[in-house]
C-alpha cells in the first residue's frame, strides 16, 4: 500500500489506493441499470431508468422531492422495500474475493448474494448521519465490521489498526482516541466522515452518496465533499452522487443525470447540461436555483405549480402540467433525443441553443 | 427613535443543561453572548449563521417567546424582555413569525380556515372566513383550500399558509426562520418572490434569518454574521457578500457552493481548500477572542476595544 | 436543517399506518362487537330467555339444549340469561371506569406537561405515588366505607386508572407542547387554555382513545376480579366476573361455566381495543388520501 499524497497541510486525506494505475482494468461499468421501472399499487415511481456509472467516473444524480432520485440509489442497492415491484435490469459489477471480478443481478439476486454485494462491491452513505450509526457501538469498531463482514482484512487486530488507519484517513482528530467514542460524542460532520470511512473501508468499485452533505453546515459541507471526491479517486471508483443541489453537483460531478416525477428527463457532461440545457424542466430548474439572476419584470424565475406527490405525476411528459410549452404532443412520452443514455433529453420542445451558447 | 422597529442591546441567553450528576448542577450554555443590533423600520435584515450560532434563539426572544438572560430588547420602542407571555399581545398584533418546516408548523388535526385565523381569535376576533379568504387570495391560494388539512397541499403551498397565518393580524414586522429551506427548488424561488412582494406591498419590516447567505442576500439589504452565540459582521449585505471582512464570514463565503462558479472549475477540493484557508484565519482570531472573552465580549456596533483589533473592525448597520 | 428529499420515505406510508382499508374493517370489525354485547345488554332490559333470579333446582348444570343454548348453571339458571344480564354490569363498569379515570387523568397528564417542569415532575411523582396504591386495597377501603356493590367497584376502578392516563397524556403532551405548531399558536397570541384544547388535547386524543380501551379491558378484568373476591356486585347481580367466580368449583365437573364468561370478556376486551384502534385511526386526517 502507498500513502495517498495529502493534498493540504489539513488531515482530510485521501485513501490509500489499493490498486495502482498499471493493473486497473479499462474503464467497466460497475452499475448497469436498464429500463428500470418501480410501481407502487398503480401508483408508478420509476419509469424506464437507464443508468451506467464506470470506474472513476463521478455521475451526478439530481432532482426534486419525488423524482425518484433515492429509490433509484436503493434499487441499486438492493434495498426497496418488499412491497414494491422492480423490473428491469441492475447490474453491479465488483471486486469480488481474490480480485476476480464479481457481477451481481441486483434485481435476481437474493438476499445472501445482496449481502455479498453490499458493503463490499457497492457501498452507500446516507443523508443522516446519526441514524446511519448504531448509537451503542464505538465508531471504531462499527469500521471495523464492515471489514470482517466482507474478511478483507486478516483478524479482527487488524480490522481494529486498519479502522483507526481509515478514521485518521477521513480527518478526525487524534483517530485513535475518536475509534472509541460513540456517535453522539461526535459533532454532525465528524460522524459523516466516519460513515464515509465506513463505507470507503472495503474499497468498493461503486460509492453512492444520497444527500450526504444536506443535514451539515455549509463549511463542513466543503470539506466532506472534498473527502468523498478524494476518497473515490484514490480507489478508481465510480461515484453516483444523488443531490438536490445544483451547486453541489457540478462541484462534485463531471456527468449528472436530470430526474423528475421518476424518469430521467435529461442526461449529459455537467456542463453542457447546466450551461446548455434542453428539456423545459432542466432549464427551469437551473433558472429557479439561480438567485442572482432576475426576471424582467422583477423576482426569480419560477416553475410554475408545485411538485406533484410521488406517483402523481400526468402521463406522457411528467413535466407538462408545469411546463409553459407544453402541447398536446406532450401527452404522449417524449422520446429520448440523444447519443445514448450517457447524453440525451426526453422533451417534445426542447429549448433551443444558437451559436454562441446564450439561450 | 421612531424609525427602529427592532432594538437589541446586549443579550445575553444561558441555559443550563440538564444535570447529569446529583452534587453538580448542570453545565452552562451561552447560546448568546451579549448581541446588540437595530432593525430600522422597512428594513429588510438578515441573520446568517450555521446550526448552533444562536440565531434561533435570539429570534424567538425577539418574537417574545423566549426570555434573555440579560439585556434589553425592545420592539416598536417597547421593552419586551421582562414581560411575561400573558402581557405581549401588543406583540403579536406587531409581530409575526413563519417557520423553517411548513409541517411542523401547521397543525395537523387543524383546517386551513382555523390555522389562519388563530391568530385572529387569539386577539378576539370572530366570524374571519372572508379574512381568511382574502389571505390566501394574497399568498396565490385557492379559497377551496380553507376547508382542507395541512397534509393535503405541497411543501411550498403549506409555506404559503404559513405565510398566510403570519399575516392575519396585519403585522408590521414578519419573522422568518429559514422559511425556504424545506423546500424544493423550483418551488424555492416562488416563495421567495410571494414574500419579496408581500414584503414591499405591506411595507413590513423583515426579519429574515437562514443558514445560506446566497438566499439572505437575494431578500435582505443588510446582514448580520452570527457565529457561537456573537454577531461577527454586520453590514450591508452586498458589502458582507462581496468583501467578507470577518473571518468566519468569509469561511461561509468560501465554503458554499455556486453553480456558475462550479462550472468554472471550483471544484470540492478547491472548495474545501478556501474554507481550510479562511478557517485558519477564523480560529487565530478566536483563539485571541477566547483570551480576553470576558473583558470585552461583543458590542458588534462599536469597534471593540481590543479583542478584535488585528482583524478589521466589523461594520455598523446603516 | 435541510429536509429537502426525503426520496424513497416519502413514497412509503409511515411505518405501522395502516391503509384506509385496513382502518374501516378494524372498525368494523370492533364496532360490531361492541355493538353486539350493547345490544345483548339493552335487550336483557326487557326480555332475556328465563329469568335469572329464578332458582330452578331440576334443570342444574344442564349441558347445552334447544331449551338452554349454554346449559345451566349450578342454581338451574340459564347462562345465556346470566351473560346478557351480566353485560350490563361488565358494560357499565367499564365505561363508567373508564370515563372516570380519562376525565380526571388526561387533564392532570396536560397539565402536568405545561406547568413548568419542577411543577410537572411534583405532580407525576403524586401520581406515581397512586400508581403504586394496589387498586384492590383501594376497593376493600372503599368498599368498608360504602359497602359493597357495583357502584364501589366502578370508582376504585376508575381511580387506580387514573394515573396511567396522567402519565400518557403527559408524555405525549410534552412532545406536542414542543412542536412548532404550538410555537405557532404562542406566537399569534393564543393563551395556554386555548393551546390545551385546541392543540394539544386533539393531538393526544389518539394516545387517549387506545389507554382507554387499553383500560377498559383491565376495568373489565378488574371487576371480574374485585367479583370474584367478593367486593363488586353483590350476590345476586350477575355479572361475568362473578359468574367465573360461581363456576370456579364446578370447574372439572362442568368447564362449559368457566368458558363461556371467560369467552365474553376476551371477546368484549378484544372488541373495545379493535374498535380503539380503528377509532384511533379514522380520526387521524392524515389518512386521508393526498389530494
Amino acid at each position: 500500500m502507498t500513502a495517498a499524497p495529502e493534498h493540504t497541510a489539513y488531515p482530510v486525506g485521501g485513501m490509500p489506493p489499493t490498486r495502482t494505475p498499471a493493473d486497473t482494468p479499462p474503464p467497466a461499468d460497475v452499475a448497469r441499470v436498464r429500463d428500470l421501472a418501480v410501481t407502487v399499487g398503480h401508483k408508478p415511481l420509476l419509469i424506464d431508468v437507464d443508468l451506467t456509472v464506470r470506474r472513476g467516473e463521478r455521475v451526478g444524480l439530481i432532482g426534486e422531492s419525488g423524482s425518484g432520485k433515492s429509490l433509484t440509489a436503493l434499487a441499486i442497492m438492493g434495498l426497496l422495500p418488499e412491497d414494491l415491484a422492480p423490473t428491469g435490469s441492475v447490474v453491479v459489477t465488483g471486486q469480488g474475493p481474490g480480485g476476480i471480478a464479481r457481477t451481481t443481478s441486483v434485481l435476481e439476486a437474493g438476499e445472501h448474494g445482496l449481502a455479498a454485494m453490499r458493503g463490499r462491491d457497492v457501498a452507500m452513505v446516507f443523508q443522516e448521519p446519526m441514524t446511519a450509526l448504531n448509537p451503542t457501538m464505538r465508531v471504531g469498531a462499527q469500521v471495523a465490521e464492515v471489514m470482517t463482514i466482507h474478511r478483507t482484512v486478516a483478524d479482527r487486530g487488524a480490522a481494529a489498526r486498519r479502522a483507526v488507519e481509515l478514521l485518521d484517513k477521513v480527518g478526525l482528530p487524534d483517530a485513535a482516541e475518536a475509534a472509541r467514542a460513540y456517535p453522539h460524542q461526535l459533532s454532525g460532520g465528524q460522524r459523516q466522515r466516519v460513515v464515509v470511512a465506513m463505507a470507503l473501508a472495503n474499497d468498493p468499485a461503486l460509492l453512492i452518496c444520497d444527500e450526504p452533505t444536506t443535514a451539515l453546515d455549509v463549511t463542513v459541507q466543503a470539506l466532506v465533499l472534498d473527502l468523498i471526491v478524494r476518497g473515490v479517486e484514490a480507489r478508481d471508483a465510480g461515484l453516483l452522487f444523488i443531490t438536490h443541489d445544483l451547486a453541489v453537483v457540478a462541484s462534485v460531478c463531471e456527468r449528472v443525470l436530470v430526474m423528475y416525477g421518476g424518469r430521467v428527463v435529461e442526461a449529459g457532461p455537467v456542463l453542457d447540461v447546466f450551461t446548455r440545457p434542453r428539456h423545459r424542466y432542466t432549464r427551469g430548474l437551473i433558472g429557479a436555483s439561480d438567485l442572482d439572476l432576475s426576471r424582467p419584470e422583477g423576482g426569480l424565475y419560477t416553475i410554475q405549480g408545485s411538485v406533484p406527490a410521488a406517483g402523481r405525476f400526468p402521463a406522457g411528459c411528467v413535466f407538462r402540467n408545469r411546463c409553459t410549452h407544453a402541447t398536446v404532443e406532450c401527452e404522449a412520452v417524449p422520446p429520448w433525443v440523444g447519443s445514448g443514455p450517457e447524453e440525451g433529453f426526453a422533451c417534445a420542445h426542447p429549448v433551443v441553443h444558437h451559436e454562441g451558447g446564450g439561450s | 427613535m421612531t424609525d427602529v422597529a427592532i432594538s437589541v442591546r446586549d443579550v445575553v441567553r444561558d441555559y443550563r443543561r440538564p444535570r447529569t450528576s446529583l452534587t453538580k448542577p448542570g453545565s452552562v450554555v451561552h447560546a448568546l453572548r451579549g448581541v446588540s443590533f437595530d432593525v430600522a423600520r422597512g428594513q429588510r435584515f438578515g441573520i446568517v449563521g450555521e446550526s448552533g450560532c444562536g440565531k434561533s434563539t435570539l429570534l424567538r426572544i425577539i418574537a417574545g417567546l423566549d426570555q434573555p438572560t440579560s439585556g434589553s430588547v425592545q420592539v416598536g420602542g417597547v421593552e419586551i424582555s421582562r414581560l411575561p407571555e400573558r402581557r405581549l399581545r401588543f406583540l403579536r398584533a406587531q409581530l409575526q413569525l413563519v417557520f423553517q418546516d411548513p409541517m411542523g408548523s401547521l397543525d395537523p388535526r387543524m383546517r386551513v380556515r382555523d390555522i389562519i385565523a388563530e391568530p385572529l381569535v387569539a386577539q378576539g376576533h370572530r366570524d374571519n372566513i372572508s379574512r381568511v379568504h382574502e389571505l390566501l387570495d394574497a399568498v396565490g391560494l385557492q379559497p377551496e383550500a380553507a376547508d382542507r388539512f395541512p397534509h393535503q397541499f405541497s411543501g411550498g403551498q403549506r409555506q404559503r399558509i404559513s405565510i398566510a397565518r403570519a399575516l392575519a393580524p396585519d403585522p408590521r414586522i414578519l419573522v422568518a426562520d429559514e422559511p425556504v429551506s424545506a423546500l424544493d427548488v423550483s418551488v424555492r424561488a416562488q416563495v421567495l418572490n410571494l414574500l419579496d412582494e408581500l414584503v414591499q406591498r405591506l411595507s413590513l419590516t423583515l426579519v429574515f434569518v437562514s443558514h445560506d447567505l446566497s438566499v439572505v442576500r437575494h431578500v435582505c439589504d443588510t446582514v448580520a454574521v452570527m457565529s457561537r452565540g456573537e454577531i461577527v459582521e454586520m453590514g450591508p449585505i452586498g458589502d458582507v457578500y462581496d468583501t467578507p471582512a470577518h473571518p468566519y464570514s468569509r469561511q461561509l463565503v468560501a465554503a458554499a457552493p455556486r453553480l456558475q462558479a462550479a462550472l468554472a472549475g471550483r471544484t470540492a477540493a478547491v472548495l474545501a481548500a478556501e474554507t481550510l484557508a479562511a478557517r485558519a484565519l477564523s480560529s487565530n482570531a478566536s483563539s485571541r477572542n477566547a483570551v480576553s472573552r470576558n473583558a470585552a465580549d461583543s458590542d458588534p456596533k462599536p469597534t471593540p476595544p481590543t479583542p478584535e483589533q488585528t482583524t478589521p473592525p466589523p461594520k455598523d448597520a446603516p | 436543517m435541510n429536509r429537502l428529499s426525503r426520496g424513497a420515505e416519502a413514497v412509503m406510508p409511515p411505518p405501522g399506518r395502516r391503509s384506509r382499508a385496513g382502518v374501516e374493517a378494524t372498525l368494523l370489525v370492533g364496532g360490531g362487537i361492541v355493538a353486539a354485547i350493547t345490544v345483548l345488554a339493552l335487550v336483557s332490559l326487557v326480555w332475556t330467555p328465563y329469568d335469572v333470579g329464578e332458582i330452578n333446582a331440576t334443570e342444574r348444570l344442564a349441558t347445552s339444549s334447544a331449551r338452554h343454548w349454554l346449559g345451566t348453571d349450578k342454581f338451574g339458571r340459564d347462562v345465556v340469561s346470566l351473560l346478557m344480564v351480566g353485560s350490563r354490569t361488565t358494560l357499565l363498569v367499564g365505561l363508567v371506569s373508564v370515563g372516570v379515570a380519562a376525565v380526571i387523568g388526561v387533564p392532570l397528564g396536560i397539565l402536568a406537561a405545561m406547568v413548568p417542569k419542577w411543577w410537572g415532575e411534583v405532580l407525576m411523582r403524586a401520581n406515581d405515588l397512586l400508581l403504586a396504591f394496589p387498586a384492590l386495597l383501594l376497593a376493600i377501603m372503599l368498599t368498608a366505607v360504602h359497602g359493597q356493590g357495583v357502584v364501589t367497584a366502578m370508582i376504585a376502578i376508575g381511580i387506580s386508572s387514573i394515573p396511567s392516563f396522567a402519565r400518557v397524556v403527559r408524555s405525549g403532551a410534552i412532545g406536542v407542547m414542543k412542536t412548532e405548531y404550538v410555537v405557532a399558536a404562542r406566537a399569534a397570541g393564543r393563551r395556554p387554555i386555548a393551546i390545551a384544547l385546541r392543540h394539544v388535547l386533539p393531538n393526544v386524543g389518539s394516545l387517549v382513545i387506545v389507554q382507554a380501551s387499553v383500560s377498559f379491558a383491565i376495568a373489565v378484568l378488574a371487576e371480574a376480579a374485585l367479583s370474584y373476591l367478593g367486593l363488586g356486585a353483590p350476590p345476586g347481580t350477575p355479572s361475568w366476573g362473578r359468574m367465573l367466580q360461581e363456576g370456579q368449583e364446578l370447574l372439572f365437573v362442568a368447564p362449559r361455566l368457566e368458558v363461556f364468561p371467560g369467552v365474553a370478556i376476551a371477546l368484549a376486551v378484544l372488541g373495545f381495543n379493535l374498535l380503539g384502534d380503528g377509532l384511533r385511526d379514522h380520526f387521524d386526517p392524515r389518512l386521508e388520501d393526498r389530494r
